[in-house]
């Protein structure tokens, strides 16, 4: 997709977008809001990036492997649940500071948990999007090297 | 010490491939050096126990709630075999480390065989019968694997899965059997059913457990009709047959039948039923073995055919009668031998076929001598200790009702396995030359046969003859104990077992000395007797078990086969027919079972005008959805149903829910113009008539999920957890928001999984796209080329 109005609008939006996301990750514990919205935000981010400067340079900007940030997400969910245990509690008891962040965020194990959801969804939906977007090039454009400059008509 | 000695065999197991590469060649004399260990410390207990001691270590509770104990119990019986298992374990361990030396998967075949060697011991000293039961299992599995050890053969494999269906099945049996034992007696301890034995055979599920107990006895120990897969498993090396298919673990039924005959025995079904299976077994087998001409299967049908004698000696078992007790030690003596023997001779002359080996006497004398040892203890010759057991059987029989005609099967039987003596030991040794010749031989190895290849069988050839000399060393007080602890009581060993002169006189003007001489005319006359065993053979084989087990395995694997066509057809279509039609029809059981038509009666009264409007548009759009003719417009019409529900989630204050809808939609559209230059034409793929029936489908489903959710609500249940939820989403887990709260908090375990899933469908669609993205680069560049 090659739209010059996209592209300069998305270099904007973008950093709103994943603003935006991060808020709905912190409030969502008291308002609307919340993990996988948030991740879902964020990915809809990249997602539209990809759309404006292609799956290469997206996966440049997210800088780590959409899998990979899945599964560090994975990984915090899981030790927020953990902790629990090594606390004497159940499995996914949630365990509460009380310092509070930006305001009304409560430090727990829930919040990290939620971290974890984030980034868990933003991970799985940044990975089959860019993965879309790659394959989709290849049935456009099987060998870039060979192509024609003057037959490139999409 | 008896919990050391099993649960330090199977850590061993898991050592083995370490030992073996450190140990290298002499890897098979390190291994054997710890059942060595165990055997001597039960040989320490031989005294104590033949005077009828009874070692009991403390129970380890394991499952309490089920009966499950890690109980353990060493009478006469569990010493007998333990010590079988142990002694002759060590052997082959050693015989392995030479018959194996310089196989890449050395380590991984010594890891089955000690890990076996630790099942055998746990399904002998267990006391209580679902241990004994995981045991059993377990040598199963451990079989399995050591049958199919040589897995590049297909005959190896086919062989492997024979042997583990047809014991694997014995087992099912077999564990309902003890589960209806245990609930009958009350409890799962062997000692302790002793007591109740009479409750036991008095009760009306006696012939069920007899019928079950004596299916996992019967496969397993290979009694007719189950005993198709014992020769099919010779397809394993020389001392998986040496040590499971001739010495233990075909005798682990056997083992049961005889634990248990003081708890289930003691009525006229069991002795019926015992004496003619064995009997059966015990004849049939016997033919069938003079019509085979490799080692190794005459040797496994003359040992299907002693397992039928086993059995028929448990069922004509008297107080004191140590016939079982003696025929099992010489059998597992002489057999393991033999079995030993026969690897030996294919190590060196790369043959199998007792016509084709001669000359053994010059070129192998030791193994000569070893393979002469165990042959003539199997025909039953005075001074070898298969001659005083044999009299022992034949005693035993004639205490009985049907005396003559039972006397008669095991003189014939001694018959059989004095001409199958003769085939694996007359003409392999003094022969000169092969019959028939042929050319075409394969040319002698170069092998040189190891000191443990030589020396194993030997040893055991030897420890036949000591025992027919002077029985009083150690088989005494063994078939003593065991005797005791199968029967419950004492055996007099030195009248019967002790006096050789006594014995060999009474072997000459005996039914014995007349069985070997028909062994020696059957020998003569095989051919003929061969060909006619077979054609009997090939017509039982239409009817008899080995069909039957073919019939099933062919129409399970049809039946798998029309069922994946059925369900797994690739078609997209059929996956969403098969998947909502199911749902369906759980939903429409569960309608109907809890009679919910109230619940899914609809209020219209309740419904208001801004309601009506959105639901009318959202199923505008669907229509509109499904009947559009450009995919953009389909797309366009899935969003504005999409963002209906949006609405709807709003109206009904779920604010959550629908900031997480809108985001789906948003994405959907987003992907959908990733994916947009992939999708091939926008096309009816269905016939006008196919839609009419897609149309019903999914209003089937539509109705199906409706119901579900009016009647999900409609329970009076759903008003407490939500109640629950919201009174304590702030005082405990300090946040407002109640949905956030149950997922991260409440409910964070199933939150969890969730992502878990959702990660690994990730890497399943990754993986999906990956693929189809290289087959097109490969087909470009095919296109190039």
């Amino acid at each position: 997709m090659n739209s010059v109005i996209l592209r300069t609008t998305t270099v904007f939006i973008l950093p709103l977008l994943l603003m935006l996301s991060l808020i709905v990750l912190l409030r969502g514990h008291n308002e609307p809001g919340g993990g996988f919205v948030g991740g879902l935000l964020a990915s809809a981010a990249f997602t539209l990036y990809v759309l404006a400067a292609g799956a290469k340079a997206a996966r440049h900007l997210l800088h780590v492997h959409p899998i990979t940030l899945a599964g560090a997400g994975l990984l915090f969910a899981l030790i927020s649940g953990v902790m629990s245990i090594v606390a004497g509690h159940p499995l996914f008891d949630a365990l509460w500071t009380d310092t509070k962040i930006i305001g009304q965020v409560k430090i727990g194990t829930p919040l990290l948990f939620d971290i974890g959801v984030y980034l868990t969804v933003c991970g799985v939906v940044c990975a089959i999007a860019f993965q879309l977007s790659e394959s989709a090039e290849d049935a456009r454009d099987p060998s870039p090297d060979e192509a024609d400059p003057e037959g490139g008509t999409l | 010490m008896i919990a050391a000695s099993v649960f330090t065999l199977f850590a061993l197991a898991l050592l083995a491939p370490l030992v073996v590469r450190v140990a290298g060649r002499a890897s098979g004399w390190v291994l054997a050096l710890a059942p060595l260990t165990f055997c001597a410390w039960y040989a320490s207990n031989l005294t104590a126990i033949g005077n009828g001691a009874v070692i009991t270590p403390d129970a380890i509770e394991w499952v309490p709630q089920l009966g499950l104990a890690i109980t353990f119990r060493l009478d006469g019986l569990a010493l007998l075999f333990a010590l079988m298992i142990l002694g002759i374990g060590t052997l082959v361990v050693a015989y392995a480390g030479d018959a194996l030396a310089g196989h890449p998967q050395l380590g991984r075949f010594m890891a089955f065989l000690i890990a076996f060697m630790a099942s055998m011991l746990g399904v002998v000293v267990s006391d209580n019968l679902l241990l004994l039961f995981i045991f059993w299992e377990l040598t199963s599995i451990t079989s399995y694997l050591l049958i199919g050890f040589n897995n590049d053969k297909e005959e190896s494999r086919r062989s492997a899965l024979q042997a583990l269906l047809v014991t694997g099945l014995g087992g099912l049996a077999l564990l309902a059997g003890v589960v209806c034992l245990g609930l009958v007696a009350q409890t799962f301890e062997i000692s302790e059913m002793l007591e109740r034995a009479d409750e036991i055979t008095a009760s009306p599920w006696y012939p069920a457990i007899l019928i079950l107990v004596l299916l996992g006895a019967a496969t397993k120990s290979a009694q007719f009709p189950f005993h198709f897969w014992l020769p099919n498993a010779m397809a394993a090396p020389a001392p998986v047959s040496a040590y499971l298919h001739s010495s233990t673990m075909v005798k682990a039924g056997v083992f049961l039948l005889a634990r248990l005959a003081p708890v289930l025995g003691a009525t006229t079904a069991w002795t019926t039923t015992l004496t003619i299976l064995g009997a059966a077994t015990m004849l049939y087998a016997g033919v069938l073995a003079l019509r085979s001409v490799t080692f190794k299967r005459v040797l496994a049908y003359t040992t299907v055919s002693a397992l039928g004698t086993m059995v028929l000696l448990i069922g004509t078992g008297s107080p004191g009668d140590g016939a079982l007790a003696a025929f099992i030690l010489a059998h597992a003596i002489y057999k393991g031998g033999l079995f030993m023997c026969a690897g030996a001779i294919e190590h060196v002359t790369a043959t199998k076929d007792t016509r084709r080996v001669t000359g053994l006497l010059r070129t192998m004398p030791l193994t000569s001598i070893a393979l002469l040892l165990g042959a003539l203890s199997m025909a039953g010759i005075p001074i070898l200790f298969g001659a005083p057991a044999k009299e022992l059987a034949k005693k035993s029989v004639t205490a009985t009702a049907h005396a003559d005609l039972l006397l008669a099967a095991i003189v014939a039987s001694g018959a059989l396995f004095t001409a199958a003596a003769l085939i694996v030991a007359l003409r392999p040794v003094f022969a000169r030359h092969p019959h028939p010749p042929n050319p075409a031989d394969p040319a002698p190895t170069t092998h040189k046969a190891g000191a443990a290849l030589v020396g194993a069988p030997l040893l055991l050839g030897i420890l036949g003859l000591v025992a027919g000399i002077a029985p009083a060393l150690f088989i005494e007080p063994l078939v003593r104990a065991s005797t005791l602890a199968t029967t419950g009581a004492a055996f007099e060993a030195t009248a019967k077992l002790g006096a050789v002169p006594l014995v060999a006189l009474k072997w000459l003007i005996g039914p014995s000395a007349l069985a070997v001489a028909i062994g020696i005319a059957l020998y003569a006359l095989r051919t003929p007797f061969g060909a006619l065993a077979e054609r009997a053979d090939t017509v039982l084989a239409r009817i008899a078990p080995p069909a039957l087990y073919q019939y099933t395995l062919d129409a399970a694997l049809a039946l798998a086969g029309w069922q994946t066509r059925t369900l797994q057809s690739g078609s997209i279509g059929r996956y969403i027919r098969v998947t909502v039609l199911g749902g369906f029809v759980i939903v429409g059981a569960l309608v109907w079972h809890t009679d919910a038509t109230s619940a899914i009666a609809p209020a219209w009264e309740q419904v208001k005008l801004f309601d009506g409007a959105l639901i009318a548009m959202i199923v505008l759009a669907a229509l509109g959805a499904a009947m559009v003719r450009t995919r953009l417009a389909a797309v366009a019409a899935l969003g504005v149903a999409g963002l209906g529900i949006t609405l709807v989630f709003i109206t009904f204050s779920a604010p959550d829910v629908a900031m997480t809808q809108f985001a789906v939609e948003t994405l959907t559209v987003l992907v959908f113009v990733l994916a947009f230059y992939k999708l091939p034409q926008f096309r009816r793929l269905t016939l006008p008539s196919m839609r009419i029936w897609e149309l019903t489908v999914s209003l089937l489903f539509g109705l199906g999920m409706t119901s579900l959710v009016l009647i999900a609500t409609s329970e009076s249940l759903a008003p407490t957890i939500s109640t629950f939820f919201s009174e304590n989403a702030a005082p405990q887990a300090y946040g407002r928001n109640i949905v956030n709260v149950i997922l991260v908090d409440f409910r964070a375990a199933d939150t969890f999984g969730e992502i878990l899933v959702l990660a690994l469908s990730a890497i399943g669609i990754s993986a999906l796209l990956k693929l189809r993205t290289q087959n097109n680069n490969d087909n470009a560049t095919e296109a190039a080329q």
